[in-house]
């Protein structure tokens, strides 16, 4: 308190000293900034940490913010690497052409319920009425009387888009509650009786039920062959000519390294075991060579 | 006698609406605390999170949470109390100074992640700080000094006008008596401030997911040395703080025991603010006895 | 002689100290008023921009009830459901929590003594340090199942998100007020019972009048919480955009809204700016708030 003007003078002095010399140290390593998605934050972070065991000149910074946010961020050129739940395409705003895309991962999603409701497969064509508000009483799809409350999830974000694009066929969703994340989209469906939503394959726990749709189970290996519809890629976006340390790290996620090992363990699905492609423009091709 | 049954139903109602705030405030820290103690073990506190496997700790994150709380106060407290003295000692009683006053409060009310966002477009993008912790300080600064501020000018306003006439009288400047007698006489009521926007930077979650980050690299406890890059008094690092992790887990965590290291994190977190609080509260008062006439 | 009246015109060191000082306090207030301008620019600019750059009509915004700034050939932005929502909790909660902070900061400076205040003061300022998503876990596991089973519905709505608010705000209007009522010079408490009154009587008549000032700054920031928590809301109230018909069916804040859409839409595009021209709304209400809490203070006021 005693001298008030010193001390800011200080503060100010110090904070100067500091942001100068940080702007020195800041250039020795080569660094790579990559943003998005939350969903894929897990996977790309624990990727990371281990790829700078093994390449020390390198530091990477991986950060959350959404999907629209690392693709906005990425085409300006702010960070390295955005990460994205979405193509690029779909995207408003974004101008697909100047940003190359890097599938990383395939990412299965199931409808879930909450655990007290005694059903166990659903047809498509009800798992359409439920979302559109044509069916509201889990006795119309062999239930019990009971409300049927739905969680959807956020308007635009990569998980609606997808569930949107097999389930609902262009037809809109009723207004109903919207979550943005797959934890409290689980907490909610797990204490809220008759609740149905969706969730990725990595998020299913014994505390709720997913479901099976036409009798076909969420599984990766009816994923890789398309039986099971509801499914999207992961990317990493990256500008026409990314830094060679923002290369050399896509490279490695798409190596069969993590492929066949971290991906697998987070509940992610290879994607050399695909035997079929997603186009940006929603078309499901089968892929040449594979069988 | 009806003056008198007023006082004992008005006393009563009081006492029956603390016991509601009480039993309320039990419940929950009993909550947090009972849900969560049980998980916290030594090496919970010191060894650091994992992505997606069991066994994962806090370590990082709570050192992160106390060194991004002190930035913070080093920042917005110098600013707030010098426009706080502004505004209570200085400023004339016109519009302005009200409108000044409206929009720092009506400023208060911005939610989080505006302020985030803000803090992303300015210091992380255009003026190439990055994810660091100087960014999030500073995003949180701006989101302190609203209240920081007001609370400082009521303080100051506090202080009866003796104090100042005596000061005046004596021939000490202004300025002199404003630093040596109002500010020091108002310092409880600082505190309370401080504390109040200590919370928040403990509990900030939103603001800090575009700013500070919410991964921390790995540090090296042994570098001390505030410029080198895995150094954990670098501000120019990404740093997760305790309350960023909780939104973490329990947004998109998906390792086996995500609910277990949530309670554990926030009991801790709690411990740790009321740490703090108490803290600051016996410093203060400390402080407030050394330099004041009172014992 | 010239040397004395020169001494004299000359500035005294004590009036050149405060002149230093005064500038470096405008100093201070000058850089807050920079950030606060600048945050305000970047939010006027975009949330304007949805109308003026995307043509979007200002009155569907204030009267339409369909959300859905993404939908195609026609966007819908139709915020009323969310300025409702956000409305409804606000001020639900204040009404709750004032009576709570006005009796819990009573209880510590004029009834507990100082055992009271030295025990409760530190607990209720704890309550601010908690994240609000452990608030909003809490209100899901407990609140939620509490209201469904009193209440009715499916236990999501403004309701629910009242009760986590009230929890939420509490500390910061309580902790506010016992300053403002710490203030209150002790001559006034005894000047009142000296003159025969009771405690409620002084308590009533002079002390809470006295410090109704204190209490408005300290329910308008209460209030500016409640009308920027984003998490806790979002996982109680139900994060529905649609015009609640009551307290239990799902509902949602401007903020709720906005903190989930933020993160999936592009800068500049119409679904960006659209969340933008909410946190334009959430200020312009806040601001409404502001100047009526401040109207009625100066009618109570003494």
């Amino acid at each position: 308190m005693k001298s008030f003007g010193k001390g800011i003078l200080f503060t100010t002095v110090i904070a100067f000293i500091l942001v100068l010399s940080g702007c020195g140290t800041q250039s020795q390593k080569k660094s790579v900034t990559i943003v998005g998605s939350t969903a894929l934050q897990p996977l790309v972070e624990k990727a990371a940490a281990d790829y700078q065991v093994k390449h020390d000149g390198v530091d990477i910074t991986v950060q959350g913010g959404g999907s629209g946010t690392g693709l906005s961020q990425v085409q300006q050129g702010a960070v390295d690497i955005g990460n994205s739940d979405v193509y690029a395409e779909q995207q408003d705003g974004i101008d697909a052409k100047k940003l190359v895309d890097n599938r990383v991962a395939v990412v299965g999603m199931a409808p879930v319920v909450n655990k007290d409701v005694p059903i166990k497969n659903i047809s498509m064509l009800n798992l359409q009425k439920i979302f559109t508000g044509k069916i509201t009483n889990w006795k119309e799809v062999g239930g019990p009387n009971q409300k049927i409350v739905v969680i959807n999830r956020a308007q635009g974000s990569g998980i609606r888009k997808s569930f949107e694009r097999v389930v609902l066929k262009g037809k809109t969703a009723l207004n109903a509650q919207e979550q943005d994340s797959n934890g409290t989209v689980q907490k909610i469906v797990q204490a809220t009786p008759g609740a149905i939503s969706y969730l990725s394959f990595s998020y299913f726990n014994n505390q709720i039920k997913h479901l099976s749709i036409d009798n076909v189970q969420p599984t990766a290996k009816n994923v890789v062959n398309d039986n099971w519809k509801i499914w999207s890629y992961e990317h990493m976006y990256t500008k026409q000519n990314p830094s060679k340390a923002a290369k050399d790290f896509i490279k490695y996620m798409t190596s069969e390294t993590v492929q066949n090992n971290l991906v697998s363990d987070l509940g992610y699905i290879s994607i050399h075991s695909m035997k079929v492609e997603l186009t940006p423009d929603d078309k499901v091709i089968p892929i040449k060579g594979a069988e | 006698m009806n003056a008198k049954k007023a006082d004992k139903i008005a006393t009563a109602i009081i006492y029956i609406l603390v016991g509601i705030v009480v039993l309320i405030l039990v419940a929950l820290l009993g909550f947090i605390l009972i849900s969560g103690l049980p998980h916290v073990t030594w090496s919970f506190l010191t060894s650091p999170a994992s992505a997606f496997s069991a066994g994962g700790g806090i370590g990082d994150q709570l050192f992160n949470s106390f060194y991004l709380l002190i930035l913070t106060l080093i920042i917005s407290f110098p600013i707030s109390l010098g426009a706080g003295i502004y505004l209570a000692e200085y400023a004339k009683k016109n519009w302005l100074t009200d409108a000044i006053r409206i929009t720092i409060e009506v400023l208060s009310s911005l939610p989080s992640v505006v302020v985030g966002l803000f803090g992303f477009l300015l210091f992380v993008v255009q003026f190439k700080l990055g994810f660091s912790i100087i960014s999030g300080a500073i995003a949180l600064t701006f989101f302190n000094l609203p209240l920081l501020t007001r609370n400082i000018e009521n303080s100051l306003n506090g202080v009866s006008n003796l104090q100042r006439e005596a000061g005046l009288s004596l021939g000490l400047s202004r300025w002199k008596t404003v630093t040596k007698v109002v500010v020091p006489a108002a310092l409880p009521g600082i505190l309370t401030g401080i504390i109040l926007s200590a919370g928040r930077v403990f509990g900030e979650a939103a603001a800090l997911i575009f700013t500070a980050g919410q991964s921390a690299p790995m540090l090296n406890y042994a570098n001390w040395n505030p410029l080198s890059g895995d150094s954990p008094l670098n501000i120019f690092r990404p740093a997760e703080t305790l309350a960023v992790h909780i939104w973490k887990i329990n947004t998109e965590g998906i390792m086996p025991d995500a609910s277990q290291v949530s309670a554990g994190a926030s009991a801790v977190l709690v411990v740790a603010v009321l740490i703090f609080n108490l803290g600051a509260r016996f410093a203060g008062n400390y402080i407030y006895r050394k330099i004041t006439a009172s014992k | 002689m010239d040397a004395v009246k020169t001494e004299l015109m000359k500035k005294s060191k004590a009036s050149r100290q405060d002149q230093r000082g005064k500038l470096i306090s405008l100093f201070c207030i000058f850089l807050i008023m920079l950030v606060v301008l600048s945050i305000l620019y970047m939010i006027t600019s975009k949330g304007l921009a949805t109308f003026f750059e995307n043509k979007m009509s200002f009155t569907d915004f204030f009267t339409k009830k369909v959300w859905n700034p993404s939908a195609k050939p026609q966007p819908l932005v139709g915020a009323l459901p969310m300025i409702v929502g956000s409305f409804g909790v606000t001020v639900l909660s204040a009404i709750l929590a004032a009576p709570f902070a006005i009796a819990t900061a009573v209880f510590m400076t004029d009834i507990s003594g100082k055992r009271g205040q030295a025990i409760l003061q530190p607990v209720i300022e704890l309550l601010v340090g908690i994240p609000s998503v452990v608030y909003g876990f809490i209100g899901l596991t407990v609140v939620v199942p509490f209201t469904r089973a009193v209440f009715g519905g499916t236990g999501f709505g403004i309701l629910s998100g009242t009760f986590v608010l009230f929890v939420m705000v509490l500390p910061t209007v309580t902790s506010m007020y016992v300053d403002s009522l710490k203030a209150v010079p002790r001559f006034y408490r005894e000047a009142s019972l000296a003159l025969g009154a009771t405690r409620w009587q002084t308590i009533y008549k002079v002390i809470i009048r006295a410090s109704i000032p204190g209490l408005l700054t300290a329910i308008i920031f209460g209030m500016a919480r409640a009308f920027g928590e984003a998490l806790a809301v979002q996982m109680v109230i139900g994060n529905a955009s649609i015009l609640p018909q009551d307290l239990v069916s799902p509902a949602s804040t401007l903020t709720s809204v906005l903190t989930t859409g933020i993160g999936n839409t592009v800068l500049g595009t119409l679904p960006n700016n659209a969340l933008w021209s909410l946190a334009l709304v959430l200020l312009l209400m806040s601001l409404v708030f502001n100047l009526l809490t401040r109207f009625i203070g100066k009618k109570g006021a003494f």
